[in-house]
């Protein structure tokens, strides 16, 4: 057993009694969803099917690894991911600083910037499908008609940059709102001191903000990977992952599986595939935050 | 205990009884115009109904079907009333899932149903699931363009006609379309008119051996076709629009044609809802190589789920909500044109509807000559006009209107868009068992 240096014992009965229920509670919690859904997995079970089930073994993993469906949805899964980080933080970091600034009405103009955040994914995505981006009705349309061009049918020519715009908008002001906490504890006098020693703005943004930030940015790429592996809603509302595959992501194939074949069976198989990808990104995410946080 | 005492305890009793045996039914239906009429006559049934109260569960058609699938599947019971179609009903009476209704009460009139419909909605001759309203397709267009551009409408139009006249009518500037067509992926959505454009051009799902054919010359003839049509003189964003959209765009005006299900007729008909209803035509549904197939056959029907605990009442009211009686009210209450069609025989000996809803009789001769059992050129192991009757082909089904879909917007060409449904197709199959 080991003992800290003010001489008291670390875990020991007492202690793991007391956090017993918590971790009772957490493994149920966890578990039991965890282990059905392995289990299912490995059965060959479709709903419409009864009296069909049996064991399977790795049938319904041979079927989904060989599937090409599996692969693009991978592929648009990183994509998806990948732009919307790469447009939230680089945008959200220019808007932090350009908001940070003194200006006429700054207040109400960060309400406004922020305020996508706080609108449902299926109200946004409707209006974008409907108001923004429909080829007949849509602003865009009407906007690329006063120049004479021709509209866009955003849906069916650039389907998966539709959904990452879409996401993007949504998710670009939560980056905002924490970088630009973030600047709020920003040091003036160390800006001051910079520019008294000659450095432009370039300088002090790259030189100080930049840096400044980088653990708001990390906070910012961890939260926001979470919630963007599991994107559906945007998908379902407006291109129902098509077409073909094209927005396919793995949240929106284990849908399909699930509720529009009523496969059991192979939508778990695609749940458990999620999750070990989930954890090959968390396991790298949390190290690189870890080591931001720590620094 | 006194004998004073007991007395308002049993009266107690029996009133407690009494009020246990007030019975609630769950009714689960789509968000269609003519269930929702359904819906809002609930007080006339509670009223000739005392003793039953409606709970209503109205959802769009692809979340109903989830929700009803899922808890009949597992037995939830959440329901007493279900909408189901004619592709579920004989599968899930299979399965042992639906109440037979071999019993009916002589004032319903069994005999007066149609046909093919109560076929339809069968299993090993007993019907599992009553009628609400049927429908086949047909081509809507207008009567106005056909006239200024000089076309006659023959009595059965060919595909290359059809074509041709939408090439006229093309006025993109002026945002009226050609033709407008579903292209929503879903089985039941681009899928259910897909199918009948490859019944008629002589393709078919399955061969005899249940090994698909989706990359047949037919298929390609016809997906090519669509494709073609669609790109030259279709709406913009076609791959978003299913049923509604494109009924929408056609009652606006923004559709030269527009070929899909009858059941549109009354609404595009109605001059409240709809601004081409003094100029609209309608016609066959066109053919290519064979008239075999080449319009579908559904019906939207009322069962009761074996997992009810009130099937005595659910039974009143299925029987109540697809009764001549029924229409009758619908007619008197709301007009003669929002009668639920194509189920009842009587429907159209009614002189009231047939004076109300020119396209009466057309309607029904489209139903009666769609052929659940026989519509393809070459044999086929299925049954269904638009669909194939296996449990299977909801999946295959959705696999394939998304290979469609991504061929209609030029994400794939169409040749490697079949390749990849055909290759979907086999594996489901065999997943499924159907062969090694």
């Amino acid at each position: 057993m080991r003992t800290r240096a003010s001489g008291r014992t670390v875990g020991g009965l007492r202690s793991l009694s007391l956090q017993a229920p918590a971790v009772t509670l957490l493994l149920i919690w966890m578990l039991i969803p965890l282990g059905m859904t392995l289990w299912f997995s490995f059965q060959r079970y479709n709903l419409m099917m009864p009296g069909m089930e049996q064991f399977a073994g790795l049938e319904n993993y041979e079927y989904l690894l060989s599937d090409p469906a599996l692969w693009r949805a991978m592929g648009n899964t990183l994509v998806l991911v990948g732009s919307v980080l790469a447009i939230s933080v680089i945008g959200g970091t220019l808007l932090a600083v350009l908001y940070q600034q003194e200006f006429f009405g700054r207040g109400v103009a960060r309400v406004l910037a922020i305020s996508p955040f706080f609108i449902m994914p299926t109200v946004s995505a409707l209006i974008w499908q409907n108001m923004m981006m429909h080829p007949v009705n849509g602003v865009l349309a009407w906007f690329l008609g006063l120049f004479g061009l021709p509209a866009i049918d955003w849906f069916s020519s650039f389907p998966l940059l539709s959904i990452i715009i879409i996401v993007a908008w949504q998710w670009l002001p939560f980056a905002l709102l924490i970088l630009l906490t973030a600047m709020q504890s920003l040091d003036d006098d160390q800006v001051e001191a910079a520019r008294m020693d000659g450095a432009g703005p370039l300088a002090v943004f790259f030189f100080i903000t930049l840096p400044h930030l980088k653990r708001a940015i990390s906070v910012v790429i961890m939260i926001q990977m979470i919630f963007l592996l599991t994107i559906f809603a945007e998908i379902y509302v407006t291109t129902s992952g098509g077409p073909g595959l094209a927005t396919t992501n793995l949240a929106y194939l284990i849908y399909i599986r699930a509720l529009l074949e009523f496969d059991v069976g192979g939508a778990s198989a695609g749940g458990v595939i999620a999750i070990i990808l989930a954890n090959i990104v968390a396991i790298f995410l949390i190290r690189m935050v870890a080591k931001n946080l720590e620094d | 205990m006194k004998l004073s005492h007991a007395l308002p305890l049993a009266t107690l009793a029996v009133a407690v009884s009494a009020a246990a045996h007030a019975q609630e039914i769950t009714v689960a239906t789509v968000n269609n115009n003519d269930m929702v009429i359904m819906q809002s006559l609930t007080d006339e049934f509670e009223q000739a109904h005392p003793g039953i109260t409606l709970n209503w569960v109205v959802l769009e058609e692809n979340v109903l079907r989830q929700r009803l699938t899922t808890d009949i599947a597992t037995g939830g019971g959440q329901f007493d009333v279900m909408t189901i179609g004619t592709y579920e009903a004989p599968i899930w009476a299979e399965r042992g899932w639906l109440v037979p209704l071999d019993d009916l009460p002589d004032e319903y009139q069994v005999d007066d149903l149609l046909r093919p419909v109560r076929d339809g909605l069968s299993h090993d001759g007993t019907l599992h699931a009553l009628p609400f309203y049927g429908e086949s397709s047909m081509l809507y267009y207008r009567t106005d363009l056909f006239e200024e551009h000089g076309i006659e409408m023959p009595e059965q139009p060919s595909w290359d006609e059809v074509y041709e006249w939408a090439g006229q009518i093309h006025d993109p500037d002026n945002r009226l379309y050609g033709i407008c067509l579903r292209g929503k992926p879903g089985w039941g959505e681009n899928m259910a008119f897909v199918s009948t454009l490859v019944n008629t051009f002589g393709g078919r799902w399955f061969d005899e051996d249940w090994n698909p054919e989706l990359n047949s010359p037919e298929w390609q003839a016809a997906i090519s076709f669509y494709v073609d049509l669609m790109n030259n003189y279709g709406p913009p964003g076609a791959s978003s629009n299913g049923f509604n959209e494109n009924q929408a765009l056609f009652s606006s005006g923004r559709c030269g044609m527009w070929i899909d299900a009858t059941s549109a007729a009354g609404r595009i008909y109605d001059p409240r809802e709809s601004d081409v209803a003094e100029v609209l035509g309608f016609s066959q549904a066109p053919v290519a190589e064979t008239p075999k197939g080449s319009h579908w056959l559904w019906s939207w029907a009322l069962a009761i789920p074996a997992s009810s605990e009130e099937q005595d009442a659910a039974k009143q009211f299925v029987t109540w909500a697809t009764s001549q009686e029924y229409i009758e009210l619908v007619g008197e209450t709301e007009g003669w044109t929002s009668v639920p069609p194509g189920t009842r025989a009587s429907t159209y000996e009614d002189e009231r509807y047939i004076e109300a809803a020119p396209f009466a009789s057309f309607v029904l001769e489209a139903m009666q000559n769609a052929d659940p059992t026989d519509s393809t050129l070459k044999p086929s192991p299925y049954t269904g006009v638009q669909f194939v009757g296996i449990p299977e082909f909801q999946a295959i089904g959705t696999q394939v209107g998304q290979s469609i879909a991504a061929a209609l917007t030029g994400q794939m060409p169409v040749e490697q868009a079949l390749e990849s449904a055909q290759r979907s197709a086999e594996r489901a199959m065999r997943q499924a068992g159907y062969y090694d």
